[in-house]
Parts: C-alpha cells; sequence; structure tokens
C-alpha cells in the first residue's frame, strides 16, 4: 500500500468513526424518544414539581397543566370547562356534536355553567374533532396486554 | 393512569380542592401533607400505587381487578367516586344526625355519641359497586366516568341499623323512601346546591344490613369514603351510600333529591336499542345490581409453561340475591366448567370463587368468568342492554393468558 492509499484508507477510516459514532447517538436519541418521549428520566423529582408547572407549557402537543390536546379552541375549552371538574372529565369521554350540545345545556341547566354565545361552538368543534367519538362494538378484544412469566 | 404520570399532569385545580379540603384530613398516620406541595392522591388517600385516577376534581379513582384479591378489600385498594368536594373542618364531637322527613313521627338529632351508645352495633361485609361500573365498554359512549372493571368493593362495615334508628323515630304509615343529606360541596361550590341526595325505599331501608356505618375494617371510616358517618345500602349502586351523613329524611314520596331526578341512576324502563333517545320519565331508578364477577388472580397477562396447570380466583356478587354457580370457559363461551364457590360471610357480602383450569397446548387463551344468581340469571358474554348513562355492565370478565 503506498501512502497517498494509506492516506485515503485513513481518511475512510475516520469517516466511518465518526459516522458510526454520530449514528450511536442519534440511535440512543431515537430510543429515547420512543421510550421516553418528554426526557422525563432527567426531570427533577421531589416536592415542587407540582408548583412548578408552568399554565401554557406545551409539551408533545399537550397542554401540560391539564392534559387537554393543543389545537385550535384549547383556550377556550380550558377557560370554560375546568372551573368546576377537571379537564380529565372531559377527555375521557366521546360524543358528538349534538350529545355535546346537549351535555351543555345540562350544565347549564342544573350545574350553574354560564352562557358560552359564540365560545359554544369553538368548544364543541374542539371536542368533536380532538375526541372524536370511537367504535368499540358490542365487545371489544382485550388490549395493551402487559405479559409476564407466572410462576404457579 | 399511572401515578408518575398522574402527577406530572394533575391541574391547578387539585391543588385548590387539596389545600380547601382533603389535605386537612390525610388519612396515612405520620403523613403531613404540605399544601402546594403535595396534592398526591396515592399519598392522600394512601392508595396501592396501582390504583387508576379517572378524575380528580371530583375525585374518582378504580382498582383493577388483580388489585382486588383479598377476601375484605381494604381501604388502599377501595375505589373512590365522589360527586362533590370532600366538606371541610369535619369535628366529630359536634357531628350530628338528623331524622326528619313527611314521614317522621318524632325528628330527632343524634350525636355520634349517641349513636354509638344507644344501639346495638353491628358489623357486615357488603359489597357497593358503582352503578356505572364497566360504563367505558358502551357503543355508543356513555357519558361521565369512564369505569372500567375496578369500581367495586366489600369491606367490613360496622354501624347501628337504620331500622333501630327509623323505630326509634317513629315513621308513619305513608313512609315510602328515605333519603339522605350529606355534608359535601358542589363542584360548583354553590351552597344551595346538593352535589348528590340519594336514597333507597323503606323496604331496603329496614333490612337487618342497611346501616348507619361510623367504621370500615375496624377503623375510623377514611375521608374519602365517608368520614364520620356514611349510610351503606350493599348490593344497590354504591351511590345510594350516602357518604358525610348529616341528616336522612323519610319520605311519602320517591327521593327526589339530587341524582335521583332526570336519568341519573337510571336505566330504561323498557329495553332500548344502543344510543336510542329516552325521555326522563321512561327512565327508571336502578335497585339491586346485577350477578357479575371479577377473576382477581392470576392478573391478566400470564404467560404459563406447557403442561402447568393455571389456578385462578376471585369473587362473585348478586345484588340482593345470592350466586349459586360460577364457571369459567377457556374456548369464549363454547364450553363451561364449575368453580367451586363459597357461601357469602352474611347477606350482600361477594362470595370466593377458585378453580383449577388445563390448557391443552401452546397458545392463546382468554379465561372468561361467568356467575348465576339464586334467580337463574347469569352473566352475559357480550355487552348487557345499551342504556344513555352507561349503568349495569354486567359482562363477564375476562383474562389473557399464553401457554408456551
Amino acid at each position: 500500500m503506498n501512502q497517498d492509499n494509506k492516506d485515503k484508507f485513513e481518511k475512510v477510516d475516520r469517516l466511518l468513526k465518526t459516522s458510526i459514532f454520530f449514528l450511536a447517538i442519534a440511535t440512543l436519541l431515537l430510543v429515547f424518544l420512543i421510550f421516553d418521549p418528554t426526557f422525563s428520566v432527567f426531570e427533577r423529582q421531589g416536592e415542587n414539581s407540582f408548583a412548578e408547572i408552568d399554565e401554557n407549557k406545551i409539551e408533545n402537543g399537550i397542554h401540560v397543566k391539564t392534559g387537554l390536546k393543543d389545537a385550535p379552541g384549547l383556550q377556550v375549552v380550558i377557560n370554560n370547562c375546568t372551573n368546576c371538574h377537571s379537564a380529565k372529565l372531559v377527555i375521557q369521554n366521546r360524543m358528538n356534536e349534538e350529545r355535546w350540545n346537549a351535555t351543555i345545556r345540562w350544565m347549564q341547566k342544573t350545574q350553574n355553567l354560564w352562557e358560552l354565545g359564540e365560545n359554544q361552538k369553538i368548544i364543541v368543534d374542539y371536542l368533536t374533532v380532538n375526541y372524536p367519538v370511537e367504535e368499540k362494538g358490542r365487545r371489544a378484544p382485550l388490549s395493551e396486554v402487559e405479559w409476564y412469566e407466572l410462576e404457579q | 393512569m399511572k401515578r408518575r404520570k398522574f402527577i406530572q399532569k394533575a391541574s391547578l385545580s387539585a391543588l385548590a380542592i387539596a389545600i380547601g379540603s382533603e389535605a386537612v384530613y390525610a388519612i396515612p398516620k405520620g403523613y403531613t401533607p404540605l399544601a402546594l406541595q403535595d396534592p398526591d392522591p396515592f399519598k392522600m388517600f394512601g392508595l396501592n400505587e396501582q390504583m387508576v385516577v379517572l378524575n380528580n376534581k371530583p375525585w374518582n379513582i378504580e382498582a383493577q381487578a388483580h388489585l382486588l384479591n383479598d377476601a375484605v378489600t381494604p381501604n388502599d385498594k377501595m375505589f373512590i367516586r365522589n360527586n362533590g368536594i370532600i366538606p371541610l373542618n369535619i369535628d366529630p364531637k359536634t357531628w350530628t344526625l338528623e331524622i326528619d322527613g313527611e314521614s317522621v313521627v318524632t325528628k330527632k338529632k343524634y350525636t355520634l355519641q349517641d349513636l354509638k351508645t344507644k344501639f346495638k352495633q353491628h358489623t357486615y361485609q357488603l359489597t357497593l359497586e358503582c352503578g356505572g361500573n364497566g360504563r367505558s365498554e358502551f357503543d355508543p359512549p356513555a357519558k361521565g366516568n369512564q369505569w372500567t372493571v375496578g369500581a367495586v368493593h366489600c369491606a367490613n362495615w360496622t354501624g347501628v341499623r337504620l331500622k333501630d334508628i327509623l323505630e326509634d323515630v317513629g315513621h308513619k304509615k305513608d313512609a315510602v323512601y328515605i333519603g339522605y343529606h350529606s355534608a359535601d360541596v358542589h363542584l360548583s361550590g354553590d351552597l344551595n346546591k346538593e352535589p348528590i341526595s340519594r336514597g333507597v325505599p323503606m323496604s331496603k331501608a329496614l333490612q337487618d344490613e342497611t346501616l348507619i356505618a361510623f367504621q370500615m375494617n375496624g377503623k375510623d371510616i377514611p375521608i374519602a369514603h365517608g368520614y364520620p358517618l356514611r349510610l351503606i345500602a350493599g348490593g344497590w349502586p354504591a351511590s345510594a351510600s350516602g357518604k358525610w351523613l348529616q341528616r336522612i329524611s323519610i319520605r311519602n314520596k320517591v327521593h327526589d333529591g339530587t341524582k335521583m331526578t332526570g336519568k341519573a341512576y337510571r336505566v330504561p324502563c323498557e329495553p332500548v336499542a344502543p344510543g336510542e333517545k329516552v325521555k326522563d320519565e321512561d327512565m327508571c331508578i336502578i335497585e339491586s345490581m346485577p350477578v357479575k364477577s371479577l377473576i382477581t388472580y392470576p392478573k391478566t397477562g400470564a404467560v404459563l409453561k406447557e403442561g402447568r396447570s393455571l389456578k385462578i380466583n376471585g369473587h362473585a356478587w348478586a345484588g340482593e340475591l345470592e350466586v349459586k354457580a360460577m364457571e369459567f370457559s377457556i374456548d369464549f363461551g363454547a364450553t363451561w366448567k364449575k368453580c367451586k364457590l363459597q357461601k357469602p360471610v352474611n347477606r350482600l357480602a361477594w362470595q370466593h370463587f377458585s378453580a383449577e383450569v388445563q390448557l391443552p397446548q401452546k397458545g392463546y387463551y382468554e379465561v372468561w368468568a361467568r356467575a348465576t344468581d339464586s334467580q337463574g340469571k347469569s352473566q352475559p358474554m357480550l355487552l348487557p342492554g345499551w342504556n344513555p348513562k352507561g349503568y349495569l355492565n354486567n359482562a363477564c370478565h375476562r383474562i389473557a393468558i399464553k401457554v408456551k
């Protein structure tokens, strides 16, 4: 092998090593993104974790404080729908436009909800777009089973 | 939602509640919650870390099937279903229970001490299941907290019989119902509104097992379950068992308190097609809960070695009735085999079952469990009749098993 070829070889070798190095880092990042997309492993755990939640913080398309999806209408939903009950009650439910409107009327009639005016359409649109009704049939298959070895 | 995830996502409204009320009564001894730092329901209510928080305002928390394996459910694995905000400043020394209503002969007030000393005390294991347990499976979906299978428990309740108190005050011939009134606060903060005020017909009120309880599992009732006093009507939707009990009205008509009327805790009087609209006047009050069972061991997802048999166990209950037979199937209901079934410790207590399951070859199985009540009614394998509010889902419980 002459000097020229040797130089070339070393160059390629260096390039290859650098590529592998960056590829390894990228893979590590990717693995993290899959298993821990919020990098929560690095977050400080402790007594102050609650007080530190920022009112407007959005992470991975989710409004951290309420757990609601970040989409048009979010602020109107937060302002009108999380005063009396938790956003968790909203997120759990799946209704079409007609049933959300009926639910709002019921809350106005019995639960002291105020008139929503133009905001009603914004709220119902937000809910039906971001939390659509899913058909489950008469009985859904068992899903999300976490398998484990059982010794008896 | 898992605990850590919950902590990350819990809203500041949860904080407000914690500061305002629950934190004051955190039950686990030696644990002092710090406002603004710890609205963690797991610490506040002393819950098992695998409990699932459905809602934090008001608190709605359920167990998972495998958590309910104890014969008598301990506090840390009992579902919590609150309708309003847990009351503030409970002082057991000044707490009273008042009996009034159109059909009372003599209105009376009892202190906790009166109740404990004037009447004979009784202890029963009583099954309480949320009327909406299993709601998450209904299609089209029903409004409300999306309970899966864990809104049921069977704890030991100690107290005095409601019928002894009703006898002490006297009730007129026209009495048809009792209604409870409690100290919890409406979510809107409106003090003129009751979050919930339900009740039972006189026939249920006068049963031996219907208690005014002051102890659960041998200790003061935990705050989330109604400290210091709770009406317990086993076998009926748990909402009939009013927490933080302050007053009972003997009514000359069906009690018309909050969540007795409209569609709350009612199902269509006549069966309807899924999604059908039902008028309020065509909805009937739920009384006894239907026959149901849970496989509490093993947890779903068990992988076994080939050739090993699988021991299963769980509980079965049937509202006002007794469970007379318990079966399991490993072939999606094609064949059924009997389980061993114990008698209830007392009326309205859940019954324990067990079986040894042979899995003939490698592969995927589901173990399905089916209870039959003393009137011959069994659990359906598909969802029972659809109803607008998603109550009474007693479809058979299923766990997934693999043999390799």
